[in-house]
């Protein structure tokens, strides 16, 4: 039996939430717009030929997982070599005040998949196996993706 | 960055230490410490309303819709690039509406004001008296193929004038067929656009309206119709 796919509106409405909030901290809150975007633009094209009863949530955070790798590399492309990273990096330049900028600038420095990880699992509240599937590997490489990422942010606060 | 500092501790330390992180990480890069659901879903609701706007303006979607007001509460309007699709009335439930034509045309429908602006201006106008005919594109892909030609012939129908079930059966080609007339009218997508309110019973009486009777009156009131059908010579 199959059910059908609800109206793209209804996804949108379902998932934006959690999209936005695993951008804002994968790429800070100035490429999180475009990367949203590009997101839904791109999950919008692919929609038709969804099985309505494949794990939704994790197929649209593998989209926003892959634009925020783009919004990355674009960002390293631009940057420039001065002393302090916050001038060329968008979100440090935004983020709100009360934002804890050491551990998000960490968050930032980690390896790509390390960096998906921690912001699925913290940010979006994704169960390991969401996890694997968002970033496309097996549910143990998540899990120990995930244990690196901490490991090293634990050392950048507890410093 | 920071300095490397020892991890190890003791362990009571070290987990007070992973939990700060974690509640740290769990707040989010937003800053929005201890904020509600409500408050942290606003940038997102207005991202997702600014990408809405930009799908339905460079044509990504194949359907758009949107409330319209009416006199009879808020319709619903959906519309493909070929045109208007589809007209609910206030009683009937969004999600259903969107849901059949996400199985009949695509499910690639998003909500957009912009898009339906010109239906709701012309509805606007027609309801205030100052319109008495359309100049909209409609998609008839929901309409099948006998209901079509009833449609059609009905859309034929001029403000102001009736026809009975069993004379718009005729036009439509199926003499005698007033019964299966009056099906494909309450099948009709586009009502008020498609002018099925203007179809009566011989005799005076209103016949069925999807709808409710009452709104075909006031349709019909509007268009200063009789509900009389005028007898006329049949081919």
């Amino acid at each position: 039996m199959s059910r059908d796919l609800p109206p793209f509106q209804r996804f949108l409405d379902a998932h934006r939430d959690i999209v936005w909030r695993f951008l804002v901290s994968s790429v800070g809150p100035v490429d999180a717009e475009d990367c949203f975007q590009e997101t839904f633009i791109a999950a919008l094209r692919a929609y038709p030929r969804l099985r309505a009863d494949s794990n939704v949530r994790a197929w649209v955070l593998t989209i926003a997982h892959r634009k925020s790798l783009d919004a990355h590399r674009a960002r390293a492309r631009r940057a420039l070599p001065v002393e302090d990273p916050a001038a060329v990096d968008g979100r440090s330049a935004s983020a709100p005040p009360e934002r804890d900028a050491t551990l998000w600038d960490a968050v930032d420095g980690l390896p790509a998949r390390q960096r998906s990880a921690v912001v699925l699992r913290y940010v979006a509240d994704l169960p390991h196996r969401d996890i694997a599937a968002a970033i496309g590997c097996s549910e143990e490489a998540a899990r120990r993706s995930l244990h690196e990422g901490l490991s090293k942010l634990r050392k950048v606060v507890s410093a | 960055m920071t300095d490397r500092t020892n991890t190890k501790g003791r362990t009571g330390t070290a987990e007070r230490a992973v939990r700060r992180l974690e509640d740290a990480l769990r707040r989010g890069a937003s800053g929005e410490r201890g904020a509600s659901e409500r408050d942290s879903s606003a940038p997102a609701a207005g991202a997702a309303q600014r990408l809405s706007a930009r799908i339905a303006a460079e044509g990504f979607a194949d359907v758009t819709y949107a409330p319209a007001d009416s006199p009879f509460g808020p319709l619903l309007l959906a519309a493909t690039s070929r045109g208007l699709v589809r007209v609910g009335f206030p009683e009937e439930d969004t999600d259903t509406v969107l849901e059949r034509l996400a199985r009949r045309i695509s499910p690639r429908i998003i909500e957009s004001s912009v898009s339906l602006a010109p239906v709701q201006r012309e509805l606007d106008e027609y309801f205030s008296g100052r319109r008495r005919s359309f100049a909209l594109a409609l998609d008839w892909t929901l309409v099948g193929p006998f209901a079509r030609r009833v449609l059609k012939a009905t859309a034929a129908i001029p403000y102001g004038g009736v026809l009975s079930y069993g004379e718009v059966a005729a036009d439509a080609g199926s003499p005698g067929g007033s019964r299966a007339a009056g099906n494909a009218l309450g099948s009709n997508p586009i009502p008020i656009l498609i002018p099925c309110h203007r179809v009566v019973r011989n005799g005076g009486a209103l016949g069925g309206y999807g709808g409710g009777p009452d709104r075909k009156r006031w349709l019909l009131e509007l268009e200063g119709a009789s509900p009389a059908p005028a007898t006329r010579g049949r081919r």
